[in-house]
């Protein structure tokens, strides 16, 4: 289990990064190597050329600018967890990130590497869904600003085109009415979950964002989700939430086992459970 | 004897002292040799081309122009034997399993050409770089269907899929007519053994002794060299096995490797050092597996609860190939010898299959049959209890052997030994408060999980020796155990064994056996193992037989010494030597004493001074052990699990775990604790982690630590320990073996505490591990039953 030959580079600016990767279709972003790492010495990736982007110190900032955070992709799991950076989620991010696989992980997997990877079953590709955050990708010639349900096409698949990088995430600031609930169940301790689901939701102006991820797919964002709750998002609306409504959007969803869609209902109903 | 050890319990450091561990010094700061370690000039590195196919007959493989010098395949090892392992029970089937494969891939992993390269990266450049045409067959990976008269041969000579069946029958049709009878299929999954430290070799031939030199991280070197001389056709001297520090080995290092021969081979042909590593992904996919069986049983009952009989078929998948030294058969084989248990009934048949599969060949792992023939039983048992109305504990203090009945010959006639198992279950129910358990369930939990309460009991035959193995006909049968027990020139003892260590503390206890025999203290005494030019032949570490066995024969080898030196000493003290003692390292006289540093010192460096008639032998003895009875010892354990499961989730917390153990006189209690632990956690993985899955075409599924888990901290809770100590009858100290018991008993107790906790709901689980889906699954199909009920 070691790599195929590569090329590596650790470029101290973005714009060196940016040229690497536009001049090179063989080229690869390591962002903390978390994921990549395993999957180079599987040979399930062989990248002519590594370019690591953990000395940029651009991609290390977090700054609360307007009603947004904006965290530099290579921000650290521990970094949130700790507190390092700034926080408008009301906590709800730095336990998110104490619960990411194990703390050696979470001291070299970064948000951006994360969400590049896209795995279905990473914790911030469903949070930070539900948080309703954007991403800044940048190549060499342009920037582009998208949802997170816009980068994440499906599993292990973004949005990124050749050349192109996280560079920043931006993720609004969480509304002081706003209940929060995230719940993921996992075989055990730092593993990846087999059902997840995070809700945001504001009874006061009857809004809510709710992500199943874990799923063989893209996680989902739940398009309607008043349906859940009889047509309208309000006080009672643990009360009011219909389990055969998420069933009936669950098998949509291409969940046909009963058996998982009885795991991703039962996170989804403790989700909103405890969501506060 | 027991005056003896009650004057060093004293000192802290003999037989049944907690003596901190003495090989920890090396190992805890990082200082241990494994055989990754080892750096030889001019060592190359080897990868292997493995077989991405279940079943393939080889049409050709394709080596680069470039490559080769530096690949190699089957035909270039003229003149090296194939791996055979034959078992002499009658009707036993032999496969040949080529080193690198000739005419056929029989699983995934199978070795096909070896790569050579200054690097291991370069060395998989290679690998990837050859070309296999390879044209597939139908691969059987299901150990059942593998029994149907069609099915895919995997050995096409022999007609059908089976290496051995076995038949055994004491009057089944006495417990035919009984009140209760129930019935069900159990399953055990394939798991892999996972030790820290995988497999390795690194091998160099020495021109200077004409010798083959072969590094290997293995549990039983002196059989690695037997399997390497016959499959290279070498005499035995010319071969050299070293066995370093090895990270755990569970079973998985007890084989000969193709791996081994292949490399042994090479060093040879190219004329320097070359190195593998098993690297994590090979041991999941390629390398051998454990634990896999199906029972179809069915247990027999009076109203009361009192076991009839047994009546069981099991079926073992042994995978394509029979392995070195233990044969495809010891572990079917010995379901239907061990079965019974201590349990006491009037009637028995079991009938057992050793199956080929096209998957990786089947090894004992610790608790070997014991595992999965526990896992049968245990939950049978607490079905006779339901039906019965008892509770499950009443129903195996109803059947067990009882202290009076020792020793005590089963039906199966396994002898044994001594011990009270009644009383080690009731400790273990006491411990964990039933009743309040009880109350507890009928209150409900305010989380909505159900609670659940699990006993399981178990007996485990250990250091088993010359008679139990003939029987068995395989390459391997344990006769007397050596050690050879030499002062040093300044009064050290070195203790060479046979044995090894991997795990099993044997630096630190067999010190503590010389301590009790000659007052040494241990630090003065040095353990060499694992090395057969500076060992005594052993079959090595296995069956849980090194405290009895090896410790035995350091006691004798010491009690040898212990003569000699008072015989010398007795001489230097002018003194008869009946009228003098070897207390505390010293020789002790009416008039004096002189010390072993001084007997010593006589001996090497001023032999003038020795008396003419002195033992020429000198202070240097190779002395053999056998226990007086050679059928094995047999400790045992009541373990009882407390757990909450998740209905909606099929989640399972451990809450509490309680274990009462009887391993004879222990040696060292913290060892023993520390062997308990270390099972229980593997226990806990058979019972709820692990599983190697395979796809329809024998793909193994788990192959990385991503998909095949292993319990961690915080899936293993700090278990509740209670020792009882019944000294065995026939072993030197009364010691028995329990290095394997931990992992017997935990996937019985735990999913007997899962069942009871969704009795309720009408879910029960038959098969191990038991996962989320597995559990979630079980309570939607009895919900969807109790809604047709209804």
């Amino acid at each position: 289990m070691k790599p195929a030959p590569f090329d590596y580079a650790r470029p101290r600016d973005l714009s060196s990064a940016l040229s690497l990767l536009g001049g090179n279709a063989g080229a690869k972003v390591m962002a903390g190597g978390q994921s990549l790492g395993p999957m180079l010495i599987l040979r399930l990736a062989q990248p002519e050329q590594i370019v690591d982007i953990t000395a940029i110190d651009e991609l290390k900032q977090a700054e609360i600018s307007g009603d947004e955070l904006v965290l530099g992709a290579c921000v650290t799991h521990a970094d949130i967890e700790d507190g390092r950076v700034p926080d408008v989620s009301a906590g709800a991010m730095r336990s998110v990130a104490a619960n990411i696989a194990y703390r050696a992980v979470r001291n070299r997997g970064t948000i951006g590497g994360s969400l590049s990877h896209a795995d279905p079953a990473a914790d911030w590709v469903s949070v930070l869904a539900a948080l309703g955050a954007r991403v800044t990708l940048r190549s060499v010639s342009a920037s582009r600003q998208v949802s997170l349900s816009e980068f994440i096409v499906g599993a292990l698949q973004s949005c990124l085109q050749p050349g192109e990088l996280v560079a920043a995430i931006h993720i609004p600031k969480r509304s002081a009415t706003a209940h929060w609930g995230y719940v993921k169940a996992c075989r055990k301790t730092g593993e990846f979950a087999h059902g997840q689901c995070a809700a945001l939701i504001d009874p006061d102006v009857g809004s809510a964002r709710i992500v199943i991820g874990a799923l063989d797919a893209a996680p989902v964002l739940i398009a309607k989700p008043a349906e859940l709750f009889g047509g309208r998002v309000d006080a009672d609306y643990k009360t009011r939430f219909d389990p055969r409504v998420a069933d009936r959007l669950l098998n949509e969803a291409g969940v046909t086992d009963a058996v998982h869609r009885h795991i991703h209902l039962t996170v989804l109903k403790r989700a909103l459970q405890e969501a506060a | 004897m027991h005056g003896r050890i009650d004057q060093h319990q004293a000192s802290g450091q003999g037989v049944g002292a907690r003596l901190p561990r003495k090989e920890d010094d090396r190992l805890m700061r990082g200082r241990g040799q494994y055989v990754a370690d080892i750096r030889l000039a001019g060592m190359q590195d080897v990868a292997f081309v493995r077989s991405p196919l279940a079943h393939a007959r080889i049409r050709g493989i394709h080596v680069p122009e470039a490559y080769r010098d530096r690949v190699f395949t089957a035909a270039d090892l003229v003149g090296v034997n194939p791996i055979r392992a034959v078992s002499g029970l009658p009707g036993f089937k032999i496969s040949e399993q080529p080193v690198l494969a000739t005419d056929k891939v029989r699983q995934v992993g199978e070795l096909i050409a070896m790569c050579v390269a200054p690097t291991r990266a370069e060395a998989e450049d290679i690998a990837a770089a050859v070309v296999l045409d390879l044209e597939e067959l139908p691969a059987v990976h299901d150990m059942l269907q593998a029994r149907a008269p069609d099915a895919p041969l995997v050995h096409e000579h022999w007609g059908d899929n089976i290496f051995l069946e076995t038949n055994f029958e004491v009057d089944i049709s006495a417990a035919l007519d009984a009140p209760i009878k129930v019935s069900r299929e159990i399953t055990t999954a394939r798991q892999c053994m996972a030790p820290l430290e995988g497999r390795g070799v690194v091998a160099s031939f020495d021109h200077r002794l004409d010798q083959l030199v072969v590094t290997t991280s293995a549990q039983m070197p002196h059989i690695n060299r037997n399997g390497l001389a016959e499959c290279l056709g070498m005499d035995q001297g010319r071969i050299r096995v070293i066995s370093p520090d090895v990270g755990g080995g569970f079973g998985h290092k007890g084989i000969l490797l193709p791996e081994e021969v292949c490399l042994s081979w090479l060093t040879m042909r190219l004329g320097h050092p070359v190195r593998w590593i098993e690297d994590r992904r090979e041991h999941l996919i390629a390398s051998a597996n454990c634990r896999e069986h199906h029972y179809k049983i069915t247990l027999y009952a009076d109203r009361d609860g009192k076991l009839r009989g047994i009546d069981c078929e099991a079926t073992v998948d042994s995978g394509a190939y029979s392995s070195y030294p233990f044969s495809a058969c010891l572990e079917a084989a010995q379901v239907a010898s061990i079965l019974p248990g201590p349990y006491v009934m009037p009637a028995y048949r079991c009938r057992t299959f050793s199956v080929a599969t096209n998957k990786c060949p089947i090894l004992p792992y610790r608790g070997v049959a014991r595992t999965g023939v526990c896992f049968a039983l245990e939950l049978m048992l607490d079905l006779v209890a339901a039906e019965a109305g008892l509770e499950p504990s009443e129903v195996r203090l109803r059947n067990l052997v009882q202290p009076d009945q020792m020793p005590f010959d089963n039906i199966t006639n396994k002898h044994f030994d001594s011990g009270d198992y009644p009383e080690a279950m009731r400790r273990a129910l006491e411990a964990i408060d039933v009743e309040a358990l009880r109350a507890r369930q009928r209150r409900g939990e305010p989380d909505g999980r159900r609670i659940g309460l699990g006993v399981s009991i178990y007996c485990e035959q250990a250091a088993h020796g010359t008679s139990v193995y003939s029987g068995w006909g395989i390459p391997m049968v344990p006769g007397h155990e050596q050690a050879t027990a030499r002062l040093t020139p300044d009064g050290g003892l070195e203790l060479r064994v046979g044995v090894h260590s991997h795990g099993q503390s044997m630096e630190t206890t067999l010190a503590q056996v010389a301590h009790e025999m000659l007052g040494i203290d241990v630090g003065n005494v040095r353990i060499i193992l694992g090395d057969t030019a500076m060992t005594p032949y052993s079959t090595g570490t296995w069956g849980s037989r090194c405290a009895v066995m090896a410790g035995g024969a350091v006691a004798t080898a010491c009690g040898d010494l212990g003569d000699r030196i008072k015989r010398i000493g007795a001489k230097l003290l002018q003194q008869d030597v009946a009228d003098v003692e070897l207390i505390d390292a010293e020789v002790r006289g009416p008039n004096g004493s002189v010390t072993l540093r001084e007997i010593a010192h006589t001996w090497y460096r001023r032999p003038q001074d020795l008396p003419k008639d002195v033992d020429p032998g000198g202070l240097d003895v190779t002395s053999g052990y056998k226990p007086q009875r050679d059928s094995g010892t047999f400790s045992y354990a009541a373990h009882a699990a407390v757990v909450a499961v998740d209905p909606d989730l099929g989640a399972v917390e451990i809450l509490d775990y309680v274990i009462v153990e009887d391993g004879g006189v222990l040696i060292n209690p913290m060892v023993v604790d520390g062997q308990i632990f270390g099972g229980l956690a593997q226990g806990i993985g058979t019972a709820l982690y692990e599983e190697m899955p395979f796809d329809g075409a024998g793909q193994p599924l788990a192959t990385t630590f991503a998909d095949y888990l292993l319990p961690g901290p915080t899936e293993v809770p700090a278990p509740r320990l209670d020792h009882m100590e019944t000294p065995a009858p026939y072993t030197r100290f009364g010691v028995k073996g329990i290095g394997e018991g931990g992992a017997i008993a935990p996937p019985a107790a735990i999913a007997n505490a899962v069942n009871d906790a969704l009795r309720r709901c009408g879910a029960e689980l038959m098969r191990s591990p038991i996962t989320p889906h597995r559990v979630v699954e079980a309570v939607i199909a009895a919900q969807g039953a109790g809604r047709a009920a209804a």
